[in-house]
């Protein structure tokens, strides 16, 4: 049994103390220069629960030149994350229980964070024949999240069924809010800027006219809804009224929905195409008010490994989605915390608490107090770091960020009381 | 100017240069040997990704008049059919040393990327991309338009061009609208709403579904193909009442003013967009623009390879 202390740490940016670890569990927050045991220097920097990401590709099985478990656990880790939702759609997809225990299983054998898989609604993502929801929510992965993420439930009986459905295990249905025939072959956002480039456009009534549709069926048959990576200010206002009504609806928000606009398209590079596109500064700044005040419950990354010959190419060839893990706390640290909109408790909840509890993650997204199971991120909110593509620990390079500067760094990672992060680098 | 890729990179004044220099070239046409050597060693590629027979000879007789090596690259039947990437076509022209690359491609940004993403070194010409743009297109309209409406000098200032049919999906539209504004003609397009893109009020035009308001006020208007697979997307109900509500016909016709000219950019569809009285009448220069054409490229060439290198 080993015994570390995180000393001088400043727990949610308040008071400093040595918060000492014991056999995974937080159990004491003692004055600074007290705690005894293996010491992790951390004096001045800030402690918040790990990070829980709602929204992880993580490729495997399948596309393991693109990422796996392995290392898309390290790049979440070195992120600050202790637990990821690995989305459905893999090849084969996690349709069955025994496709959701492998991922779980590989997860567990990795041991950096808790790999929570996501099983799909439908059979391989056809959206016409349910899944089964019940085999993979009774499987030793014990599934709660479901979603076809990467295409949308769209058709309305299947959805209310679903919704229905996952009742009977405690689940919820993550939806990805795509209208298919109003974004059939659809590049970017539609706007003046996709008529002016000659692009099939990608509407925001797309997305909000199936979240509008999904938020009135999971009130009619009293279930939840999770709204995926919402990109639009007409989608924040109708969860915003959803959520007014007293719909039991929860929505994410990526930290490129955050931080980017439809402008970068006009260079044609194709790490800037991701789904939903890149919207307006208009839509940006909705969401970051709309995470700030609680209308969107989670940031979630869409983290989304592709290989180098899926980006390096003319744009309507190239994949959509971008990598999200490692950048993900520095985008809300530039567009949330240093404008004010949230402060270090409520980065913990948008980043951690709210997460887990989407996703019915218990150990995860604890306060950090004693007893609580020590899943814990120490960051440097006054360290800037220059993303290098390369040097990032997914097995892809496609983040938009090559060459940008950004504020905060994660120091030192815990997850269930063992450091897998000091330093900044993978311990 | 290293590359072409979109009508909006011309200001006035490079517009203007290429416009002249393509005289210079027209009258050689007159000659019985229509050949300079100024692009003698140069090579220039044409590598189409669609079929386009028109466009492609027409940048080839360009080349071909200047003396330049030219290999034509059509996708169909080639590597690229087979999978290849357009980064390893683009490498392999690199390869063997081709100076300008002529590019037709079905995604908009195809000529962009490629001259952006340090795959190869030489000069890319915008040949069409996708629905986005076709700028040799639309200098040769404006080559048309000046010789008839200007006594093929100086700029367009004042005239006034109606452009009609399927804007949405037109690179041609694209290119003429941004071109003519830098000419300083005032531009008016006309379509049914499905065929007009979101944001068009952005653009630096007039917009109308009308077509009959707007003939009796334009010095050229210029009629675009419209592709009858379009209906099945919903654009339009059927092709008889596209033609009824958009298409020029000899009645139309007769609300231009007596100066005006019709220009299409070919292939026409008769009978759609069209009729082959209008077709076929003195206010039609179709088959000008084709010579004007080759003239256009020529200069595009000339000026892009021409003072390039030594």
């Amino acid at each position: 049994m080993t015994t570390y202390v995180i000393k001088g740490v400043r727990p949610y940016g308040e008071d400093a103390v040595d918060l000492v670890i014991t056999d995974g569990v937080i159990t004491e927050l003692a004055p600074v220069g007290t705690g005894k045991g293996e010491v992790i220097d951390a004096d001045g920097l800030i402690a918040l629960p790990g990070f829980v990401d709602l929204h992880t590709h993580l490729r495997e099985p399948g596309r393991e030149d693109a990422e796996t478990i392995e290392s898309g656990s390290q790049a979440a880790a070195l992120g600050g994350y202790t637990c990821v939702h690995a989305m459905a759609n893999t090849d084969p997809v996690a349709d069955t229980a025994g496709v959701v225990e492998q991922v779980w299983r590989i997860g567990r054998e990795v041991g950096l964070v808790d790999v929570r898989p996501v099983g799909a609604v439908t059979v391989n993502l056809d959206g016409t024949h349910l899944a089964e929801i019940g085999a993979m929510a009774n499987s030793a992965a014990k599934v709660t999240v479901f979603s076809d993420d990467g295409k949308c439930v769209h058709d309305a009986l299947l959805m209310r069924r679903s919704l229905e459905y996952v009742k009977a295990f405690g689940g919820v249905v993550a939806q990805h809010a795509q209208e298919p025939r109003l974004t059939e072959n659809a590049q970017m956002n539609e706007s003046a800027l996709s008529g002016k480039l000659g692009m099939v456009g990608w509407p925001a009534v797309a997305e909000e006219a199936i979240i509008a549709r999904d938020v009135l069926l999971a009130e009619h048959v009293d279930s939840r809804l999770h709204a995926c990576h919402v990109s639009t200010a007409g989608s924040v206002e109708v969860i915003r009224w959803a959520k007014s009504r007293g719909i039991n609806v929860t929505a994410e928000v990526t930290p490129h929905h955050l931080i980017l606009t439809e402008d970068l398209v006009e260079t044609y590079n194709p790490v800037y195409k991701v789904n939903p596109p890149l919207r307006t500064q208009k839509d940006v700044l909705a969401l970051r008010q709309a995470l700030a005040d609680g209308t969107i419950d989670a940031l979630a990354t869409d983290h989304a490994p592709h290989p180098h010959e899926h980006k390096d190419c003319e744009w309507g060839a190239a994949a959509m989605g971008m990598l999200g893990l490692q950048t993900a706390f520095s985008v809300v640290m530039e567009t949330m915390v240093e404008p004010g909109l949230l402060d270090w408790r409520g980065v913990a909840e948008r980043m951690s608490v709210q997460p887990a509890r989407i996703g019915g993650v218990e150990s995860q997204g604890q306060p950090i107090k004693v007893g609580s199971i020590a899943n814990i991120v120490v960051i440097d909110p006054k360290a800037t770091w220059t993303v290098v593509p390369e040097a990032l620990a997914s097995k892809s390079s496609n983040t938009p960020y090559a060459e940008r500067t950004f504020p905060g760094t994660v120091v030192h990672t815990f997850y269930a009381g063992r450091p897998t992060v000091i330093g900044g680098v993978l311990a | 100017m290293r590359h072409l890729l979109s009508a909006g990179d011309l200001d006035r004044d490079k517009a203007l240069l290429i416009l002249d220099t393509a005289a210079e070239m027209a009258a050689l046409s007159d000659r019985s040997v229509k050949k300079l050597p100024t692009l003698r060693g140069r090579t220039v590629v044409n590598l189409f990704f669609e079929d386009s027979t028109r466009t492609r000879i027409s940048f080839e007789l360009a080349a071909k008049r200047l003396s330049a090596d030219v290999i034509n690259f059509a996708a169909k039947g080639s590597s690229v059919s087979k999978g290849e990437s357009l980064k390893d076509t683009a490498l392999t022209l690199e390869a063997m040393g081709a100076d300008a690359v002529v590019i037709r491609h079905w995604d908009s940004g195809a000529p962009y990327r490629l001259a952006h993403a340090d795959w190869i070194g030489g000069s890319v010409v915008n040949a069409g991309d996708g629905t986005h743009e076709h700028p040799t297109q639309a200098l040769l309209d404006a080559y048309t338009m000046r010789r008839h409406l200007r006594d093929g000098k100086g700029a367009l200032e004042g005239v006034r061009v109606g452009i009609v049919g399927d804007i949405l999906h037109s690179r041609v539209a694209r290119s003429n609208v941004l071109l003519l504004q830098t000419l300083g003609a005032q531009v008016t397009l006309v379509a049914p709403p499905t065929l007009l893109p979101i944001g068009i009020d952005t653009w630096p035009c007039e917009v109308s579904y009308d077509i009959e308001s707007v003939l009796p006020n334009v010095d050229a208007v210029m009629m675009l193909r419209v592709q009858q697979e379009r209906m099945q997307a919903a654009y339009f109900p059927t092709a008889r009442e596209y033609s009824r509500l958009y298409g020029l016909n000899g009645d139309r016709m007769r609300l231009l003013p007596e100066h005006a000219i019709v220009l299409h950019p070919g292939p026409m569809n008769r009978g759609m967009e069209i009729s082959a009285e209008v077709a076929d009448s003195d206010r039609a220069v179709m088959v000008e623009q084709v010579a004007n054409g080759v003239s256009v490229r020529m200069a595009v060439l000339y000026l892009l390879l021409g003072g390039a290198k030594e």
